[in-house]
């Protein structure tokens, strides 16, 4: 063991490893990557395709102005949760991880009113490009957080069976890492969808 | 100082390799967890090999069977009523529309599951943890969900072949309206809804596959493995890996949207559509917004596909010359460049639809760029090659066949790049002979190379040189017999996807080049019989392997004959030169692994690598030595 500490000191060019990352937490970030060109994709669909004119022009729902304050202001209980985990909070992680997930409840019920708005504004699924994208997009963001909300149970469970701590933290800074990112992609959906109409 | 720092810390992951590997040697698994639910990257690569390999056999005969029709137009196939059944119409042809699903099925297996799954998926799993030393991929458990979800799709779309409206038929794009449409063809009725699940799940397998290469190449490298000191084989997978994460997703989002216009009646790419002079409720869609998106997966994918193969290849050359490669640094950035342009060229499949022409101009400016990065892989091959001590191994054969069909096919690309010349050329036979050259058959050749390159590591066996050679000449004659003669019928403007052109006077002239096409076709595939045979064989029965058979410096070669799980029996070994060492002037052997510190050969050193002594401390490990 002794040799082997002495053998390896020594200066060789090195893997440098901003790199000593946890690979599993990089591996989320290239999974969000992923999920990010996903949603360029349909964005720029919806670009080309209101380009070409032929396009229903609607108010989006009241209802997402709520969702969408509901939405980022999840992300400060879940951050805090982070906090606390580090400082090993055990059961002020549990109660803010249970508030994130109450609000993104919240939120999802909040876009399903939204729709419901739309609805009542005949503007359908099936008909016009416009609402089709619409729907399509916000559902499929909607679905990502239902991933999320059991992502953030999962991670409550285990912080509360003390799996979480100061010394572990990576798998609730995954979780955590995800739920920041879908409420970003939210944001940007929601002036994307704002700003073209 | 901060150095040191680092080396303590890969000290104890080294310790902490170690005890993995004791573990490891304690459960033996049984031959569930080992053969098939396994979640070595050895055992997974082998299984996407196997699986590719059967679906290149599929792929290949299906081929085959539309090149009867198109070489014997006046054949009676009645013979193949035992296999085809209802698909032989009563006079003894192939039913019209089921020639249309043969070629749209040859088309998505060969691009997808023969040459993404079973190329990437083998490669990239078997040789990135053992080249940059790594005692597995960054999670074990995401590579065997990543085979395993291929293995569904292929389930799924092999079941699409037995459905008694066929499997899909709207060709391998699967352009809108007509795959939208289950009135339009039959093959767009369930043979289309089971081909977007398959593919659904086909993208989800790549996607878990690429985001562990990428992970695994950039966290777990070996002491030493800087980027500079990576094989090319390593830095052609991380770039696929990355195109890929990026493009399928999007093809992802088009299926997603093709499936709601399929089935929940929405209007994304249906417009104006006419059935019987009764107008369909769709308003307001636009066709070829399906093929922005798809091309925007579509082009990048030709590069996924070809990527492995160069990378493969580079290895295989510098290898069998005895030579470094040359150009190292020009070989890495021209696939950079190749790997970013390949983002903004999608456009140049799509200059018929109508599209400004001065964007056309654009388009065909950028794809013409990518000539240049591919021009300087080619020039540094022939390099490399040019007065290297050739070793004519059947991977070598291969490699070099490659460099011919990368150079045959890409120079049909520069016509097909220009807008103006592809106004003529566009869905001709011209662009068949143009992609199979350069995509099909350059990837197929890479493919065969690594088999034949890398079986002793995967086997521990060696396959048989002599009928690899014959195979190798066997089959590159026949991909030219099939292949050129297309760019003459395409010049004449025969298009692709016809079932039959013998309605045509013009055409007629071209019965006995697509007779003598055909013969190829068929030939060509019976010689990879050979290899099948080769392959099992060896397996089984080849010439045990020694653990380094073509004395080749990378890292996989310092494992045991047959690596168990964990790779190195012993501590990872450390990387201190770069891998292309070979025929070094004053070297003892012409070859020197990338584990030999620059002490270990003061003959042969640069004055710069005297340098590097001095910081590789006072090691020097007794049991790393090469000879
Ligand atoms: C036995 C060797 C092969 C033969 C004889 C062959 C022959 C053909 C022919 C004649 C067509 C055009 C049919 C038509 O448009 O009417 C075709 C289409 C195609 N082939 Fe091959 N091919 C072979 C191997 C491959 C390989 C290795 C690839 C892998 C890239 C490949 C990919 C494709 C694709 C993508 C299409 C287009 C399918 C479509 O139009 O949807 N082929 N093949
Ligand atoms: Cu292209």
């Amino acid at each position: 063991m002794e040799n082997v500490m002495k053998n390896d000191i020594r200066i060789v060019e090195e893997p440098r490893k901003p790199l000593a990352m946890h690979p599993k937490k990089f591996a989320m970030w290239l999974f969000l990557a992923s999920v990010l060109m996903l949603f360029a994709a349909f964005t720029s669909a919806y670009i080309v395709r209101q380009a070409e004119g032929d396009w229903v022009i609607f108010d989006l729902p009241d209802m997402f102005t709520f969702t969408t304050v509901a939405i980022l202001a999840s992300s400060i209980p879940v951050q805090w949760a982070y906090f606390a985990a580090r400082k090993n909070q055990q059961n002020l992680v549990v109660a803010l991880l249970g508030i994130g997930t109450v609000l993104g409840i919240l939120f999802l019920a909040g876009q399903w009113q939204g729709w419901g708005q739309l609805v009542d504004n005949h503007i359908h699924l099936v008909g016009n490009p416009s609402g089709s994208f619409f729907y399509l997009i916000t559902g499929l963001h909607g679905l990502h957080i239902i991933s999320a909300v059991i992502y953030l149970i999962i991670t409550l469970v285990r912080a509360h069976r003390g799996i979480i701590h100061s010394g572990n933290l990576a798998p609730l800074e995954m979780c955590v890492t995800y739920w920041h990112f879908l409420g970003g992609l939210w944001l940007y959906l929601f002036v994307f969808l704002l700003l073209n109409r | 100082m901060a150095t040191i720092d680092i080396d303590i810390k890969s000290a104890q992951q080294h310790d902490s390799h170690e005890h993995d590997s004791h573990e490891h040697e304690h459960h033996e698994g049984n031959f569930w967890t080992n053969y098939i639910f396994s979640q070595d990257h050895k055992v997974i690569a082998k299984q996407f090999l196997i699986t590719g390999m059967f679906w290149a056999l599929i792929g290949g005969v299906l081929s085959v069977i539309f090149r009867l029709q198109l070489g014997f137009p006046e054949a009676n196939l009645e013979w193949l009523r035992p296999v085809l059944g209802g698909w032989i119409t009563p006079e003894g042809k192939i039913d019209a529309e089921f020639y249309l699903a043969l070629v749209t099925m040859h088309g998505t297996i060969m691009v997808f599951f023969v040459l993404t799954a079973g190329l990437s998926g083998t490669f990239s799993n078997f040789l990135i943890p053992l080249q940059i030393g790594a005692r597995d991929m960054a999670s074990g458990f995401m590579n065997m969900l990543s085979y395993w979800f291929f293995f569904l799709s292929s389930v799924v779309m092999l079941s699409s072949l037995f459905l008694s409206t066929g499997p899909a038929g709207g060709g391998w794009t699967v352009y809108p309206p007509l795959s939208a449409l289950p009135q339009a063809i039959q093959g767009s009725g369930l043979g289309m809804t089971l081909w977007l699940v398959s593919m659904a799940l086909f993208i989800v397998s790549t996607l878990l596959g690429g985001i562990n290469y990428i992970t695994t190449i950039i966290n777990m490298r070996t002491q030493g493995m800087s980027f500079t000191k990576m094989p090319l084989t390593v830095w052609a997978f991380f770039f696929t890996a990355i195109i890929g994460l990026l493009s399928f997703p999007v093809l992802f989002g088009a299926a997603l949207l093709l499936i709601f216009d399929r089935s929940f009646g929405t209007s994304f790419f249906l417009s104006d559509i006419y059935i019987g002079g009764e107008a369909l409720p769709n308003v307001g869609g636009s066709p070829i917004l399906f093929q922005h998106l798809f091309w925007f997966l579509g082009h990048p994918e030709v590069y996924i596909v070809l990527l492995p193969a160069l990378g493969i290849t580079s290895e295989i050359i510098a290898t069998n010359s005895r030579k470094p490669i040359f150009g190292y640094k020009a070989m890495v950035g021209s696939m950079l460049f190749i790997a970013i342009l390949s983002f903004v060229v999608w456009a140049h499949h799509m200059f018929v639809t109508g599209m400004n022409p001065f964007l056309g101009s654009i388009f065909t400016l950028l794809t013409l760029i990518i000539a240049v990065p591919s021009a300087v892989k080619i020039f540094n091959y022939v390099t490399t090659l040019w007065r290297g001590n050739i070793k004519f191994t059947a991977a070598m054969l291969f490699s070099i066949g490659l460099v011919s069909f990368f150079l045959t096919g890409g120079i049909t690309g520069i016509f097909l790049g220009n807008s103006a010349v592809d106004i003529q050329l566009h869905d001709t036979y011209f662009v068949v002979a143009h992609f199979h050259l350069v995509m099909g058959s350059a990837s197929f050749f890479g493919m065969m190379a690594g088999v034949y390159h890398w079986f002793p590591k995967m086997f521990g066996r060696m396959m048989d040189e002599r009928l690899g050679t014959i195979h190798f000449w066997l089959t590159f004659v026949g991909v030219y017999l099939v292949f050129f003669p297309m760019h003459y019928i395409g010049i004449a403007g025969f298009p692709r996807r016809y079932y039959s052109w013998t309605s045509f006077e013009t055409f007629s002239g071209f019965a006995d080049l697509n007779m003598l096409v055909s013969v190829a076709a068929i030939l060509t595939l019976s010689a990879q019989f050979l290899f099948l045979f080769n392959f099992i064989y060896s397996i089984f029965r080849g010439r045990l392997a020694p653990a380094n058979p073509w004395n080749s410096n990378t890292l996989e070669w310092t494992t045991p004959r047959l690596p168990q799980h964990g790779n190195w029996p012993g501590a990872i070994p450390t990387v201190y030169r770069w891998p292309y060492d070979y025929s070094k002037p004053g070297a003892k052997e012409d070859f020197i692994p990338q584990h030999i510190p620059y002490s270990e050969t003061p003959e042969s050193n640069l004055p710069h690598e005297n340098e590097q002594i001095k910081l590789e401390g006072v090691v020097v490990k007794p049991s790393s030595g090469h000879h």
